[in-house]
């Protein structure tokens, strides 16, 4: 499968609702307008608040993969 | 004549702005609640409304002032009265208890544990994580001065504010969300 490219990977497994997102908002300045940063989170919430904060924030979530208990997320800075 | 245009055009916009009040990308919350669940749920939207880009403000008032209290701070030139409410109200965030299930002080300790096990953020870390992304904390003065508790008690905070009921409501018309917890 395609890995989208994620110039960053963020590990954060055995993290709970707020740090997913509060993580994701933290590094997404990191990457250039264009990137993509690949999550790593055991959080189930993250399922939904991933896209959630996206559409607040206007980035994209390009796809999301679950497996093993693992979350993968691939987030797209859009601005 | 353009100087009676800039007027005009003033009061207009100030017109079309009492119009429309919430249009701010912004959550104003009053913090009312001093139990450790409730400033759990408010720390926890605090941050995660600051995490999806909102500007959040904060307003401890009433048994929720007792929370920012700073364990190590000391003030001189107490009152009886405000020397007893000092004893009897929670000394800080790290000394509040449930709202339900505190059984004497052993339910609190083991959500605590519970939390520290599940890797849930305690309120310290919440803390740090609002003053990192700029959730602005403000404190009641009326609810200061009722529990007696002075400025210099209080904990170490970017840009704590004491303010009156106006300030909170100024910032709750033109925030797109209110909470009241």
């Amino acid at each position: 499968m395609a890995d989208h490219n994620a110039s960053k990977v963020l590990d954060l497994k055995g993290l709970p609702c707020p740090m997913p997102v509060v993580k994701i908002s933290q590094e997404i300045g990191t990457v250039k307008v264009g990137e993509v940063i690949e999550v790593h989170t055991t959080d189930p919430g993250s399922l939904s608040d991933f896209p959630a904060w996206a559409k607040t924030t206007g980035n994209e979530v390009l796809e999301t993969r679950q497996g093993d208990g693992i979350i993968q997320i691939f987030v797209k800075r859009l601005k | 004549m353009s100087a009676d245009l800039a007027i005009q055009l003033s009061e207009l916009k100030q017109k079309v702005e009492q119009m429309e009040p919430g249009k701010q990308n912004k959550l104003a919350m009053v913090v009312f609640s001093g139990d450790l669940d409730k400033l759990l749920a408010a720390m926890i939207i605090a941050t995660g409304a600051a995490a999806m880009g909102m500007k959040v403000v904060q307003f401890f008032t009433f048994w929720g002032t007792a929370a920012l209290r700073n364990p190590g701070a000391e003030a001189n030139g107490k009152d009886f009265m405000s020397k007893m409410f000092g004893w009897m109200l929670p000394n800080g965030r790290n000394k509040v208890k449930l709202s339900k299930m505190n059984m004497g002080g052993m339910g609190t300790v083991m959500m605590k544990n519970l939390m520290k096990k599940k890797n849930a953020p305690s309120l310290d870390q919440l803390f740090d994580i609002a003053a990192q992304l700029g959730v602005e904390i403000k404190i009641c003065e009326m609810s200061m001065d009722l529990m007696g508790f002075k400025h210099e008690e209080m904990i170490d905070y970017p840009n704590l504010e004491y303010v009156g009921v106006a300030t909170f409501l100024a910032h709750a018309r033109e925030s797109t969300n209110q909470l009241f917890i």
